[in-house]
């Protein structure tokens, strides 16, 4: 049997299972909820969205985000420096893992601080919750944007480095 | 001008065009 790095291969499982469940829930945030949301509050249901669902949904997407980040790093091993640097052909994948750090960022400084005001998981004004408000959403859709870079680099910054000339 | 990020299909339409910039970056500037 030929020599397989164990390690790698549940790096990268675990990466694209957690990458899975944060991008699908940040999807799911921009494609679905924020509408639904709009909807529920013009007919007084929107309780049971801001109760029951979002506060679960963030616990998930927060956590995977961080998942990902560790799994992608322990994925990258002794080449997550050239990575990071751009150099030595990992440029393109670098740029993937770039954009995933910012997106990371977002998540925990950004998102999460603000959705907890927003939630009442921490007492805040109403102009303090609208100030959140804004500042979650222009996060959230930030990183909704930056996905769309970040899975192409991610799906072809390593495996298909000769599309970058690499 | 309005944000394209408050518009679902702006945020997407503005990561098509962040990719396509990326990657012009990537094909003539990364060693």
């Amino acid at each position: 049997m030929e020599n397989i790095n164990i390690a790698a291969v549940l790096a990268r499982w675990i990466h694209f299972m957690a990458g899975v469940m944060w991008i699908g829930l940040l999807y799911y945030f921009n494609f679905v909820q924020v509408a639904a949301l709009k909807n529920a509050a013009a007919d007084g249901t929107a309780g049971g969205i801001t109760k029951h669902v979002a506060p679960r949904a963030l616990l998930f997407f927060r956590w995977a985000a961080v998942v990902t980040w560790l799994a992608g790093a322990a994925l990258l091993g002794p080449l997550f420096v050239d990575a990071f640097l751009l150099r030595n052909g990992m440029g393109g994948i670098g740029i993937g893992a770039w954009l995933g750090t910012i997106m990371l960022f977002n998540v925990w400084v950004l998102i999460w601080p603000n959705q907890k005001k927003i939630l009442g998981m921490v007492t805040a004004s109403d102009g303090e919750k609208n100030k959140a408000r804004r500042v979650a959403f222009l996060a959230s859709r930030t990183n909704t944007m930056l996905s769309i870079p970040m899975l192409f680099f991610m799906a072809g910054g390593w495996s298909h480095r000769a599309l970058f000339g690499l | 001008m309005k944000n394209p990020l408050d518009s679902l299909w702006g945020t997407v339409i503005a990561g098509f065009v962040l990719t396509a910039v990326l990657y012009v970056f990537a094909r003539n500037f990364l060693g």
